[in-house]
């Protein structure tokens, strides 16, 4: 045992200091490969906890897709007493305000944007810009109680009657805007929607905008462009998918905005063809229905149901973006 | 000031004997400020219609902001100013009230890295022309092919005109940079080291081009590449830290400058 030891002893020192990064990578390998482990299954927990939901969402809805079949998509019944439930009404709803909010609010948002990142004095700025990050940041209920004391009554008194007065001899747009002017109803709910996904979108549209290399603007500028020109021209197309990004990303938030809508849409389990009318939202309804709908019965199946619907309508909105937003070959 | 302004001319005769050309450009006591920090400082030059003038200096002399200030750049920026006198055909543009469309129409840009818009090789040319004028859709592919045969890129694109600009090679972005600013037909180009980002085969071609366009064109170039300046100035411009030391023609520049920072910034000392 010895004699090996001195024979070696030429370079001791060596041997001690080849041993040592040995050791150290070998309880190094045991730390990365749990370090590995943990963050794979912290990827992993995303696919399980999104199968999860879908499951549960669906294996609990269930009772409701049987009793019904396909019929449930289009029924515009949702009547407990009768047991018969439809979600034609909510999906309805839910798509109209989503899509009037939209239209309302992309404009807007872009015109925010446009001015925060092109012509807004550099002194304002960073004061308005943080103002619409903190609009971002407001609760959902304060929306809502804000929609409902002061754009409902303001609907109620000065927009509805004198929009459903003044397009009542317009052939279309008269059905479109009829009714009593309760102040609540589609409208109402799709002007708070849009006031609660501006934010969204215009903080995602600025700051994508900022990300176009300044020479990509001078460029145009260089041969004679306006500012609306250099926007529409560049800022615009190199920015186009992360612009439905923002968009996509307001879509989502009014597709599955619960509170602020309960609140002012009026809460009627009926389509109304005119936008002044109540209606219903998904998610709405879920909140409204679910304390009422005991374990077991077919009315929280079909409110669990309507949850998978809502799920896959926010799915379908997702690919349909991806697939609009394909970069174009060699683009 | 008069003074500077003397001293300019007495440093200019040879230039005016080498050039012997109406100044399509005339710089006049032209100071630029990034906030406080004064950037060009009283700068008197004349660029002469229909040649090459090369702006040669190290990093952070001025030079590419000169050319900022002369279509007007700047004024995307807030906080930058210049103040003197810039004439193009007498008019000081970067007096208010100046309409910078117009002026960038007539003053074009190439930069340093190319830059092709986001769309088809027809629609980079097409682009810039229809910000101006009304063209048929026969004048337009004419111009169109005019303005790429001028910058000898036409063999190369014309079978794949309607496919992305984003597909050519930097060489040919660059070359389609110069089509699409030639198209608008300006009176003035500015070049901003437009080779640098380049391989030595395309920068030939890019050399090429210039001194052929510059028969219709008045040019201006910014460069580096000293080498570069030789070849095709014909009159070249020395800054240093914000100054104009010296000008002159470009084969009296690099043979026997009269300043001496000069002669040490074309030997190598700094730079």
């Amino acid at each position: 045992m010895d004699d090996p030891t001195v024979s070696s002893t030429a370079a001791p020192p060596l041997t001690g200091a080849r041993k040592m990064p040995l050791r150290r990578a070998g309880s190094g390998a045991v730390g990365d490969r749990v370090f590995a482990a943990l963050a794979y299954a912290a990827g992993m927990l995303v696919l399980v906890l999104l199968g999860g939901i879908i499951l549960s969402l669906l294996i609990g809805g269930l009772p409701a897709f049987r009793a019904f079949g396909p019929h449930f998509l289009v029924d515009a019944n949702w009547d407990p007493v009768q047991q018969q439930y439809g979600a034609a009404v909510p999906i309805y709803g839910t798509l109209i305000t989503s899509v009037l909010a939209l239209l309302i609010a992309v404009p807007l948002a872009f015109g925010i944007a446009f001015w925060l990142t092109e012509l807004a004095p550099a002194w304002l700025r960073r004061p308005v810009g943080t103002a619409v990050e903190l609009l971002a940041a407001v609760p959902s209920i304060i929306y809502g109680m804000w929609g409902f004391f002061m754009i409902v009554p303001f609907m109620s008194s000065y927009v509805q009657p004198f929009v459903i007065d003044g397009l009542a001899d317009v052939p279309v747009l008269s059905d479109l805007f009829q009714g009593p002017p309760f102040g609540t109803g589609i409208a109402t709910a799709a002007l708070i929607l849009a006031v609660m996904v501006i934010p969204f979108i215009a903080a995602t549209m600025r700051d994508v905008f900022q990300t176009v290399p300044a020479v990509f603007k001078e460029s145009a500028y260089g041969v004679g462009c306006t500012t609306w020109e250099v926007m529409r021209s560049i800022v615009i197309p190199y920015t186009r998918v992360s612009v439905m990004g923002g968009i996509m990303l307001g879509l989502g938030r009014a597709l599955g905005e619960t509170m602020a809508v309960t609140f002012v849409i009026g809460n009627t389990n009926r389509i109304s063809p005119s936008l002044f009318g109540p209606g219903n939202t998904i998610a709405s309804l879920v909140a409204l229905e679910f304390p009422e709908s005991p374990a077991g019965s077919l009315k929280l199946a079909s409110l669990l149901a309507l949850g998978f619907i809502l799920f896959v309508i926010s799915f379908i909105v997702l690919a349909i973006s991806r697939l609009l937003l394909r970069p174009r070959a060699g683009a | 000031m008069s003074s500077t302004m003397n001293e300019t001319s007495a440093r200019m005769p040879e230039v005016d004997a080498a050039v012997a050309d109406r100044a399509r450009i005339s710089i006049r006591n032209l100071d630029f400020f990034y906030g406080s920090n004064r950037a060009l400082k009283s700068i008197f030059l004349d660029l002469p219609e229909g040649k090459v003038t090369g702006m040669i200096g190290p990093s952070g002399c001025g030079k590419s902001t000169l050319l900022r200030v002369l279509n007007r750049m700047y004024d995307l920026y807030p906080g930058q100013r210049a103040t003197g006198e810039v004439l193009l055909d007498g008019e000081n543009v970067i007096a208010p009230g100046i309409d910078l469309n117009q002026l960038r129409s007539r003053i074009g840009m190439v930069f340093q890295k190319p830059t092709p818009f986001p769309m088809s090789i027809y629609e980079n040319i097409s682009f810039g022309v229809k910000l101006h004028e009304r063209l048929s859709k026969s004048a337009m592919d004419e111009r169109v092919e005019w303005s790429l045969t001028r910058a000898a890129l036409w063999d190369e694109v014309k079978d794949r005109l309607n496919t992305s600009a984003g597909g050519l090679s930097g060489g040919q972005q660059q070359r389609l940079c110069i089509a699409r600013t030639i198209a608008v037909r300006p009176e003035v180009i500015l070049l901003d080291e437009p080779t640098s980002a380049l391989d030595p085969i395309s920068t030939l071609k890019i050399e090429e081009l210039i001194d052929e366009l510059k028969r219709d064109f008045t040019i201006v170039i910014v460069t580096h590449n000293m080498q570069q300046a030789a070849r095709i100035a014909d009159q070249v411009a020395f800054f240093y830290l914000g100054e104009m030391v010296e000008v002159g023609a470009a084969a009296q520049m690099f043979t026997a400058p009269s300043e001496r920072r000069t002669q040490e910034y074309i030997t190598g000392r700094f730079g």
